[in-house]
């Protein structure tokens, strides 16, 4: 992807940016504002809202937009998208406006608010002509640190699908494209920076009083975003395909999302969703399509402990939610992203290892190495007990390490996802489960209730079931993660292999 | 400080007023009456009650008990601001508004009230005895004499009858004290004021009262004339008060001898 490619993504998701963070902007300081003036006069309510204002800062962004998702979907609102992330981040706006507001009331001389008393000024008179000018520099001070962290801030509305230019950066740090992570992360402190001077701008017009000063900022503020969305038609019924952060779920996305483009649909992506939240948009029709796995449906969403065979917990997966949740699983992709034990090839052929089986004596002298939660996990333990594997030693690894672990000898078993595309880069082998310990990762194409109504995009996703075979993921992924390819290249190679491939 | 309109000072009871502050301080059941046009000076040291007492005048402190009277009506009775809003009022911080010029200074008591103030900044900075140029200014340009000059010229800006001033020469030199002090008191016999002044200066006390009441620990101790206060009348605080100017004068006269 060149610097080209990464601009042309950058209108949208900017205005959709700027639109974001002036709302919540906005929101905060509605509520901060008058919030701040009483807090002022009733020093213990101030204790008491500063406080709970400093607490919210302390909560990290990314798990307040999260908790704002099962919030907004008890009181049966639109729980992703536009409305969590303003919530979120108008709570965000509220302290420094809210603290900055306090100071500057506090700080104004008293024998100034003596005589404003004492020569007869209502308690509104008061306000906007005494006290509203002379602390509006300390306010502005705390709107202009707002708006910086709001802009901020604002890229993590990526996570609940709202667009952001924080979709380029966490599509870009997942696929390692650091073009697209510059890009996003530029163009976000650009307009910080551009905002934080437009303000200062402001602040510097009501002072020496020369409105012109302001009013430029303003018009700014409204029309780029304005102007900018004119600029890109607007589309009416949507067809919104789901990702979760990771190069498969990229290049599936793009898969379908092809495919429903080339049939005359409009779609949009959302893309980095949480496992947590992915599967409650899909039922609320904030998400109409994505690729799931149903060992994570079958643990996660059903709570289920037990592992039925694969083709059994499939069909118990694809009742469940039809039953419980009105969301059609079309059918198994074809292929797995189970957790499964992987060695190099030339290690494997010398001790004659191919299943877990094989594994039980040479596993005293080995070492395992595992991705930070595998060795934490029910699988790992499964496996452990099921097979009597008992390893010299275990080591955690972050993944990209773990990988040249094995190959530098470090460790000389690690965990994997079947469908990595650097099992078939690296020549590894993937131990086999003879005894079906390992619950079923089966890839499954799931439609949510709205979507699962138009036969037409039913019967147009409907010849992907069973036609991804692991290989070919495995090798679209590896375009993605080793040769840094886009997701839609990748995509568009692995819908051939799919064609071609009866 | 030259010519205005005279106003007619308004009588001012002071009736069983107590004010008491958890942390201490205030005024107790102080009672006296103050007849139109006089120049009364409360006199104490720091906590003796008597800025509490002025501003339960112009309801800043709301008292406990008692009752206050600016002619024939109750302050309590109406709303606070229209009741300041007749009643000048000047303080030892000044108070002026820093972000607005010296005319919009001045002109302030008539804006809220509603009132054209057009005509009236100029005459009221003659009042006071400023150039007219200064209308334009910010008050941080102006020394602090000419501040507490502008703040003179509000305070009196909608012609009170009632003048109530807390140290309002407190923060000012020597010099500069003395001619405001004498300019505000030739005002207050040009205009027919009711005039009630805080100050812990004894001296100035007595050059500029028809009436000095002297305040210890919230209660009054001495109501006199300047003269009969330094006939040795009023009692043993008050006399420790007129002690000091006495012996400076004494001194000073020693001096040169």
């Amino acid at each position: 992807m060149t610097w080209a490619d990464a601009f042309d993504r950058v209108p949208v998701l900017l205005a959709s940016h700027i639109i974001l963070a002036a709302a919540a902007m906005a929101l905060g300081a509605v509520i901060a504002l008058p919030v701040g003036v009483f807090a002022a006069r009733h020093p213990k309510f101030g204790r008491v809202a500063l406080g709970f204002a400093s607490i919210i800062q302390t909560i990290p962004s990314l798990a307040l937009l999260a908790l704002f998702y099962p919030l907004l979907l008890a009181l049966s609102f639109q729980a992703l998208g536009f409305l969590p992330s303003l919530l979120a981040l108008a709570l965000y706006a509220l302290l420094p406006i809210l603290r900055n507001t306090v100071i500057g009331l506090n700080g104004i001389d008293p024998a100034v608010i003596e005589a404003a008393d004492g020569i007869g000024m209502t308690r509104w008179q008061k306000l906007h002509i005494v006290e509203a000018p002379l602390a509006l520099p300390a306010i502005m001070g705390g709107v202009r640190t707002a708006a910086v962290w709001t802009i901020g801030a604002a890229t993590l509305s990526t996570t609940v699908g709202q667009p952001s230019l924080g979709d380029i950066i966490f599509s870009g740090l997942q696929t390692q494209n650091w073009v697209l992570v510059l890009t996003g992360c530029l163009t976000a402190a650009a307009l910080a920076l551009v905002v934080d001077g437009l303000l200062a701008m402001v602040t510097n017009g009501i002072e020496t009083r020369r409105r012109w000063l302001w009013v430029i900022p303003l018009m700014a503020a409204v029309l780029l975003p304005v102007a900018i969305l004119f600029g890109q038609s607007k589309e009416p019924r949507t067809i919104t395909i789901g990702a979760k952060s990771f190069s498969e779920q990229y290049i599936l996305a793009r898969v379908i999302g092809a495919r429903l483009k080339a049939a005359g649909y409009r779609i949009q992506y959302k893309e980095n969703l949480g496992s947590a939240v992915i599967f409650s948009a899909l039922s609320s029709n904030d998400v109409d399509v994505y690729v799931d796995y149903s060992g994570t449906l079958w643990a996660n969403e059903m709570k289920r402990t037990d592992v039925p065979p694969r083709a059994a917990m499939n069909a118990a997966v694809a009742d469940w939610t039809r039953a419980q949740r009105k969301v059609t699983t079309l059918g198994a992709l074809g292929f797995e992203n189970a957790y499964a034990l992987a060695m190099r090839g030339d290690v494997a052929r010398k001790y004659g290892i191919t299943s877990l089986e094989n594994l039980r004596l040479p596993a005293y002298e080995m070492t395992l190495g595992g991705d930070l939660e595998f060795l934490d996990r029910p699988e790992w333990a499964s496996i452990r007990k099921g097979y009597e594997l008992n390893f010299a030693k275990t080591r955690a690894f972050s993944p990209t390490f773990m990988y040249e672990a094995l190959k530098s000898g470090d460790a000389d078993v690690i965990s994997a996802f079947s469908s990595d595309g650097r099992i078939a880069a690296d020549g590894l082998v993937v131990l086999s489960d003879p005894k079906g310990i390992i619950p079923g990762y089966d890839a499954l194409l799931l439609i949510g209730p709205k979507a699962s109504g138009d036969g037409r995009l039913v019967a147009l996703l409907r010849p992907l079931i069973g036609t991804v075979r692991v290989e070919d993921m495995r090798r679209a992924n590896l375009m993605v993660d080793g040769q840094k390819m886009s997701p839609e290249d990748a995509a568009k190679w692995l819908d051939s292999a799919i064609l071609k491939r009866p | 400080m030259n010519e205005g309109k005279t106003n007619h000072g308004p009588r001012v009871q002071i009736s069983g007023v107590t004010k008491r502050y958890a942390s201490g301080g205030g005024v107790t059941d102080i009672t006296f009456d103050i007849s139109g046009g006089t120049f009364v000076v409360l006199v104490g040291a720091s906590g003796s009650g008597k800025s509490t007492l002025v501003k339960t005048i112009n309801r800043l402190v709301t008292p406990d008990a008692g009752d206050v009277s600016i002619g024939h009506r109750k302050v309590g009775d109406g709303e606070p601001h229209i009741l300041r809003r007749d009643i000048g009022y000047v303080i030892q911080g000044i108070g002026l508004f820093p972000h607005l010029s010296v005319a919009a200074n001045i002109a302030m008591p008539m804006r809220i009230a509603g009132e054209d103030a057009a005509k009236r900044v100029e005459e009221l900075l003659d009042l006071v005895d400023l150039p007219r140029e200064f209308a334009l200014r910010l008050p941080e340009t102006l020394s602090g004499g000419q501040r507490q000059r502008v703040g003179f010229a509000r305070a009196l800006a909608r012609a009170p009858g009632l003048m109530l001033m807390d140290e309002p020469f407190g923060a000012l030199d020597p010099v500069t004290r003395d001619v405001l002090g004498r300019s505000y008191r030739a005002l207050h016999d040009r205009l027919g004021l009711t005039s009630i002044m805080v100050t812990h200066d004894m001296a100035e006390a007595l050059l500029l009262a028809d009436r000095v009441v002297v305040l210890s620990e919230g209660r009054v101790v001495a109501d006199e004339t300047p003269v009969s206060l330094l006939g040795g009348a009023g009692g043993d605080v008050a006399q420790a008060l007129v002690a000091i100017p006495r012996e400076q004068a004494k001194r000073l006269g020693a001096l040169v001898k």
